[in-house]
């Protein structure tokens, strides 16, 4: 990076640099340490002193079962929706790899449901499967199944992992899809010729050429399902029944929107930031390792 | 392949993958259904799979009149709305990352690469996690229920920065050099031979931005509070009532289908740009 020609210039590369670093400044470090300071902060009811407590909201968040219940949600339901729409997208981009009429058609029919606003899909879903006049919730209850995602916690769990996962199985695929034009079809051929049937080949050959493309879809889809589906939960279920389906995102801006607990969801926003770096740090390890192939 | 096409072979790919487009497409179709009926079929749950008659009905009362009972804003300013936040927020990530990643890559200066990790570490402040503080400074900056409020908090981002950085130390030094020698300074540089360059890049760029600018969900729903800033994500979850009785499923549904549009067909028209953002920017 340094070695090019590069301009020289006192104060232009400053100025070209302002209205960037004005915006980081003012609307990420700002309100990024607020949440800091304020996560070591107790406010009265009245909004009236504010008290230094050290980590007492952390200590009181960790001790709170409640927080537990929706760490454990969060885990079901990035785990069921990363497994669902990665196992998905997989099919379909092997499907689509083959050399079969109409493929292009197939890949744009089935890419668009990434551009679909996460809060729309919800709606979408939450029509099909509507309790009372949802086509979809009538075939189950034709079935015997006593189908009511506004009561049941388990039922309003599968609803928002259906919704999640259909608007993620787009991104999966294009990856996939990406990943298996890089496999040379040499490699295939050989295996081909030695006499391994497609299931055997699939296994022994494209799967491990793929794992990295997978590992690095993990790790999106996962930050995928912490941070981008609130949409979904707050049009689906808002968070019921019960608090069936609070993720971690959900509660930050549950419990910080009736204000009663500002420290509360500072803490949790802290905890969440700590996730975030985790997982990018991960993902940038994974993707030095990928350049040294 | 080297191996003999067998029935199967040829037609199990097919067959999958017809079933995940019906899969895929059902919910919309599903929408696109019920927004052409009147409300006692659809709230009755009488619908069939062939449309019914009210299509142009629904759709001229939601866009110019609204729905009756939940939010009574037109849907028409909701999608005005909808547009101004993506092209801001496109537009405007675009031209501020572009500036800071020619300061970055094209001139030398000191903490230069201060700057860079600065700007790399935004990655790991995503919206949720800093929500209520950002909140208040807006409210502080007195831009509630402005564009600009919804907008400038959001068109920051190290990953435009990033893409542009990764393109610009592609470009080889002789061009800078030949520009110099040929007696162009810095701003004749980036306009005449960095930009033309840019232009696929900038294009894939706008193409994931806008979708994302549409898209936006959380941060609206805070910042706006007046029904006419309303984007039309928002309006759509108000409309869905918790009382079953209130929802006008029927409107529901055709604003769904006017609020998924404008981002699909972006995504079915510029494919090939759509394709090479999403890989890009993801790297």
């Amino acid at each position: 990076m340094d070695r090019r020609v590069m301009f020289g210039g006192k104060l232009l590369p400053y100025t070209l640099l302002l209205p960037q670093f004005a915006i980081v400044v003012v609307f990420f470090y700002l309100p990024a340490g607020q949440a800091v300071w304020q996560s070591f902060l107790l406010q009265d009811a009245f909004g009236i002193s504010t008290e230094f407590v050290w980590f007492e909201n952390y200590r009181e968040l960790f001790a709170n079962p409640e927080y537990y219940r929706t760490m454990g949600t969060t885990a079901v339901f990035s785990v069921l929706v990363a497994f669902l729409s990665l196992a998905c997208g997989l099919l379909l981009a092997v499907m689509a790899d083959k050399q079969i009429k109409g493929a292009a058609i197939y890949k744009t029919m089935l890419i668009w449901p990434y551009a679909v606003a996460p809060a729309v899909a919800g709606v979408l879903w939450l029509f099909m499967f509507q309790p009372s006049l949802g086509m979809l919730a009538k075939v189950l209850r034709g079935w015997g199944v006593d189908w009511n995602p506004l009561l049941n916690g388990t039922h309003a769990m599968v609803l928002v992992v259906l919704a999640a996962t259909w608007k993620q199985i787009s991104y999966n695929f294009l990856f996939f899809l990406a990943g298996l034009a890089a496999i040379p079809k040499s490699v295939i051929e050989a295996a081909a010729i030695d006499g391994a049937r497609p299931m055997r080949r699939f296994w022994t050959i494209i799967f491990p050429l793929l794992s990295p493309t997978a590992f690095f879809l993990l790790v999106v889809n996962i930050v995928y399902v912490f941070f981008d589906t609130f949409g979904i939960i707050d049009s689906v279920t808002g968070g019921g029944p019960a608090g069936n389906t609070v993720t971690m995102v959900f509660k930050v801006y549950y419990d910080g929107k009736l204000g009663s607990d500002l420290g509360g969801s500072a803490a949790q926003s802290v905890v969440l930031m700590v996730i975030v770096i985790a997982l990018t740090a991960i993902q940038f390890r994974f993707v030095e390792r990928k350049v040294q192939y | 392949m080297v191996e003999r096409q067998t029935f199967a072979s040829r037609f199990v790919p097919h067959f999958v993958l017809i079933i995940g487009v019906c899969i895929v497409a059902f919910p919309v179709y599903l929408a696109l259904l019920a927004s052409t009926y009147d409300a006692a079929s659809v709230q009755t749950g009488n619908m069939t799979l062939l449309p019914g008659g009210q299509m142009l009905e629904n759709y001229s009362r939601i866009i110019f009149s609204g729905t009756s009972s939940s939010t009574r804003e037109p849907v028409g300013t909701m999608l005005l709305n909808s547009l101004v936040m993506a092209l801001c927020v496109s537009l405007g990530k675009i031209s501020i990352s572009l500036i800071s990643a020619y300061a970055i890559v094209f001139f030398r200066f000191p903490f230069r690469m201060t700057a860079f990790w600065l700007i790399f570490i935004t990655l790991m402040l995503p919206v949720e996690v800093r929500i209520y503080p950002t909140y208040k400074i807006v409210a502080d900056l007195k831009l509630l229920d402005t564009y600009a409020g919804l907008t400038i908090p959001l068109i920051a981002s190290a990953t435009a920065t990033l893409l542009f950085r990764q393109f610009f130390m592609t470009v080889p030094g002789e061009l800078v050099e030949a520009s110099k020698i040929d007696g162009a300074g810095p701003f004749k540089f980036f306009k005449d031979t960095l930009l033309p360059l840019s232009v696929t890049t900038i294009a894939a760029l706008f193409v994931i931005q806008f979708i994302y600018g549409w898209n936006q969900y959380l941060w609206p729903l805070l910042i706006t509070t007046r029904d006419n800033m309303q984007t039309v994500v928002i309006g759509i979850k108000k409309m869905i009532t918790t009382q079953d009785a209130l929802t006008e499923w029927q409107l529901a549904m055709a604003t769904a289908v006017l609020a998924l549009l404008p981002p699909v067909v972006v995504v079915v028209v510029m494919q090939k740009l759509f394709v090479k953002g999403l890989v890009e920017t993801e790297k």
